[in-house]
């Protein structure tokens, strides 16, 4: 839907300082960037801030710690299945490596894994490709351009992303490897923007100090997303795929090793066994759990499941109590509410402004900070934009962009921006758009070292189901980075495993009887809830109430 | 309603207005400003297949409907697209279309390589379905015949939107399937046509340089007060700087 005529008038004030703002950018003068201090007094505006969005865990092993209360209502929740009813002796797949999760870290480590020697089952709850990494747009960092960055640059501005709190070894890791991985997707035959030489394209993100956001075009993760697809297609005798099975249990060994994962086929509702050498989570995020009620850029797959599943394998949770708000969600039109606005907009010099159409914070601020400010200047300070659904939003400059590179840019550079909004009859060359922080990132994850093992032998994390490389605060960039660089890495760690180190013994599931005998001892209200959730209900409740003759367990039958 | 209208700060919703659509056949009163997908979650699916990223790139949704009154077929996804009064709604989720398996490490650049993986594109009658079937605007058919005239740059560069949901092959009279010969053409322009990026390679080999490992080494031990310190001190490259900006400080960084 077009703008409304209310919300016209007050694009003529962003109208108004746009000249002046123009010619600042072009003198190189910015609004003032905050300072460390600064950054860290703003932050209590931050939903991680909010002491009551919180809550304790009360069991497993990182029992105490405190993170969002959505997430801990579904630690706090039993197995979907009964233990004693599942048959592990009829093994329904046996395979050396089992991929649980089908995007960009899922995808990486089938391809490396099988690179290696290793017979691969990728089991995803969607369809292979369904996932945050398909709808990361704005770019990959990587140091390539020597003669102005390295990797050293990119670890401090990774560290000074993550507030300084980063596991070192992971970050040096990622910053490593990145340059190999560009070179690893364009050998794939990824598209990224270049110049007419060969060399690509990059940009600055929040928080970098150097111009190193590789990107093809504005569907960066999608281009990535789809050339790591169509190569896992290309390997049906090594990889074999297994779309809308989310595995809803880890299984151990006798051993004490992770060893396989019991399937649910969603249609049939069958669960099944699957016996493994090693097992590589990819399962990503969780912005579907909506926390503190943030709508969210994420999948529709993204209900933290991997989260459940190492849990109660026992192992640890880090860096949890920290979750990504992307400054800029579209909140107008209501059709695109929730939807990623890509940071590269304000990379190219877009201005973020308030309903006077004046600065109010430096556009490229890390994350959390932007957020933070967003969400002062439509609270505290009252001078959000009101929508015609009741919320607030600030400006984004856009057109800016066509006046400071030259017409077109924004068309040629945002092609998918400019057609989505063209359709609601918003033209974002010649209008800014409405946007409010949204839930984007889960910062943390399970534990893992820089090999992407966990504690328990056999198991592998990689990608947003881990925790420890982002810190407190991934910086724009560095999740597709982190996809490949540690999808590759756990790809070639767990058939390496799988070839020298895997003990085979008697599949069980005794940590899932174990964890639940732990939540009735520590007395926690369960209330009949299973986890994990496979799916978010958007389903209409009065709908619901008229389904009498259904037994619902979370959201699936 | 759905959680995914957000719940941050409502103050006041209008009663919303309601339009009849009809799912498969059946009818449900659903409010106009939804999207079919969030239409389909108000009318009580709970939506398995059929339903992606739900912003318009995953290509998961591919929806087919009719208008009473009328023959043509019109498509969108079911994540973009608004409901109409009246509307026939029906997803396909799910297309089974032929994908070659091939090695892109070794397959010859050229269009002889898209005409033996996928010869059925000789068959195009050109009647433009595709092109109309297209929920990004993709001119699918001028993409298809620069497949038939063989020049995958120019099939890579044109099919460069597509989210490939399988609507353009799912109305095809010739049964091409049109979205794979676009990512076969884009991964062989981007492994073999497209310029190398030389400095990549050349950041690859600087990476064992001693210099870096000595320097990450010695920022890895370094406390958060010495971190910050560093960090705060770094040089930024300006905005507006060109390609070829380079940074004071020569630390770790190379010429060649």
């Amino acid at each position: 839907m077009p703008y409304t005529p209310e919300l016209n008038r007050l694009i003529q004030k962003v109208e108004k300082t746009r000249p002046e703002r123009v010619e600042r950018k072009r003198r190189g003068e910015e609004f003032t960037p905050m300072t460390l201090q600064e950054r860290e007094a703003i932050l209590k505006y931050h939903p991680d801030f909010k002491e009551e969005g919180r809550t304790e865990i009360l069991v497993g092993p990182s029992r105490g710690y405190r993170i969002a209360k959505e997430m801990v209502t579904l630690l706090h929740a039993k197995s979907r299945l009964d233990p004693d009813k599942v048959p592990l002796d009829k093994v329904d797949f046996e395979t050396d490596v089992l991929v649980v999760g089908g995007g960009g870290a899922g995808a990486s480590a089938a391809l490396l894994a099988r690179e290696n020697g290793a017979k691969v089952l990728i089991v995803t709850k969607l369809r292979l490709g369904d996932a945050n990494t398909m709808m990361a747009e704005g770019g990959i960092q990587a140091a390539t351009k020597g003669e102005k960055d390295s990797p050293y640059y990119h670890y401090l501005d990774v560290m000074g992303g993550g507030h300084f709190k980063n596991d070192p070894e992971l970050v040096e890791t990622l910053v490593v490897e990145a340059p190999k991985v560009m070179g690893w997707l364009e050998k794939q035959g990824a598209m990224f923007s270049k110049f007419e030489d060969g060399r690509m394209k990059t940009l600055h993100g929040g928080g970098t100090s150097r111009k190193r956001m590789h990107y093809a075009g504005d569907i960066t993760g999608a281009e990535i997303m789809r050339t790591l697809r169509d190569e896992v297609k290309n390997h049906p005798g090594d990889i074999q795929i297994l779309e809308f099975s989310p595995a809803v249990e880890l299984i151990l060994n006798d051993k004490g090793a992770c060893a396989g994962a019991v399937l649910y086929n969603l249609e049939t509702e069958e669960y099944l066994v699957v016996k493994a050498k090693a097992v590589i989570l990819a399962t990503g995020g969780s912005g579907r759990l909506h926390i503190q009620d943030f709508m969210t850029t994420n999948h529709y797959g993204a209900t933290g499941d991997g989260l459940i599943l190492g849990y109660r394998a026992g192992v640890p949770l880090k860096f949890l109590h920290t979750i990504q708000y992307h400054p800029t969600g579209a909140v107008f039109p209501e059709q695109a509410e929730g939807l990623l606005i890509t940071e590269k907009f304000r990379g190219a010099g877009a201005n973020v402004l308030n309903i006077d159409g004046e600065q109010f914070v430096y556009e490229r601020e890390p994350r959390d900070v932007e957020a933070a400010a967003f969400i002062r200047e439509c609270t505290e300070r009252g001078k959000g934009v009101p929508t015609p659904t009741g919320k607030f939003g600030v400006w984004l400059d856009s057109p800016m962009i066509d006046i400071l590179k030259g017409e077109g840019t924004v068309r040629r550079e945002f092609p998918g921006k400019w057609i989505l909004f063209h359709r609601y009859g918003i033209d974002i060359t010649k209008e800014p758009m409405l946007v409010f922080p949204t839930l984007h990132y889960q910062n943390g994850g399970l534990a893992i070292n820089r090999r992407t093992e966990t504690v328990v032998p056999g198991l592998f994390v990689a990608g947003e189901a881990s925790g420890g490389v982002h810190g407190e605060n991934r910086l724009m960039g560095n999740s597709l980075l982190d996809v490949v660089v540690f999808g590759r890495i756990a790809g070639c760690a767990a058939a390496e495993y799988a070839k020298s180190k895997f003990k085979d013994g008697a599949l069980g599931l005794d940590h899932v009887r174990a964890y639940n005998k732990a939540l009735d001892e520590a007395r926690v209200p369960v209330d009949g809830r299973v986890a994990p959730m496979i799916l978010p209900d958007y389903s209409n409740p009065e709908v619901r109430k008229k389904q009498l003759t259904s037994q619902y367990l979370g959201t699936i039958r | 309603m759905s959680k995914t209208e957000t719940k941050t700060k409502t103050k006041k919703k209008e009663e919303p207005k309601l339009v009849p659509i009809h799912v498969m056949g059946k009818k449900y009163d659903v409010p106009d400003s939804l999207t079919i997908q969030k239409a389909l979650e108000y009318a009580g699916y709970q939506l398995i297949r059929g339903c992606g990223c739900r912003g318009g790139i995953c290509g998961a949704c591919g929806t087919v409907y009719r208008f009473p009154n009328s023959y043509r077929i019109e498509v969108g996804l079911a994540c973009q697209t608004v409901v109409q009064p009246d509307m026939y709604i029906a997803q396909i989720p799910f297309f089974p279309g032929n994908k070659a398996v091939y090695d892109i490490e070794t397959l010859p650049p050229t269009g002889g390589t898209i005409a033996a993986l996928y010869p059925e594109i000789f068959k195009c009658v050109g009647c433009g379905t595709c092109t109309r079937s297209c929920p990004m605007d993709i001119d699918v058919l001028g993409y298809i015949s620069k497949a038939i005239q063989g020049d995958v740059a120019a099939v890579a560069e044109q099919s460069f939107d597509c989210v490939m949901c399988g609507l353009c092959a799912s109305r095809c009279p010739a049964e091409e399937v049109q979205y794979n010969v676009g990512i076969l053409a884009r991964r062989l322009y981007g492994r073999h046509l497209a310029p190398k990026a030389k400095h990549v390679e050349r950041a690859v080999a600087h990476l064992d340089d001693e210099t870096l490992a000595k320097a990450l080494q010695e920022l890895k031990t370094k406390s958060v007060d010495e971190l910050k310190k560093i960090y705060k001190a770094l040089e930024s490259e300006p905005d507006m700087a060109d390609e070829y900006w380079v940074p004071k400080s020569k630390l770790c960084v190379f010429e060649d």
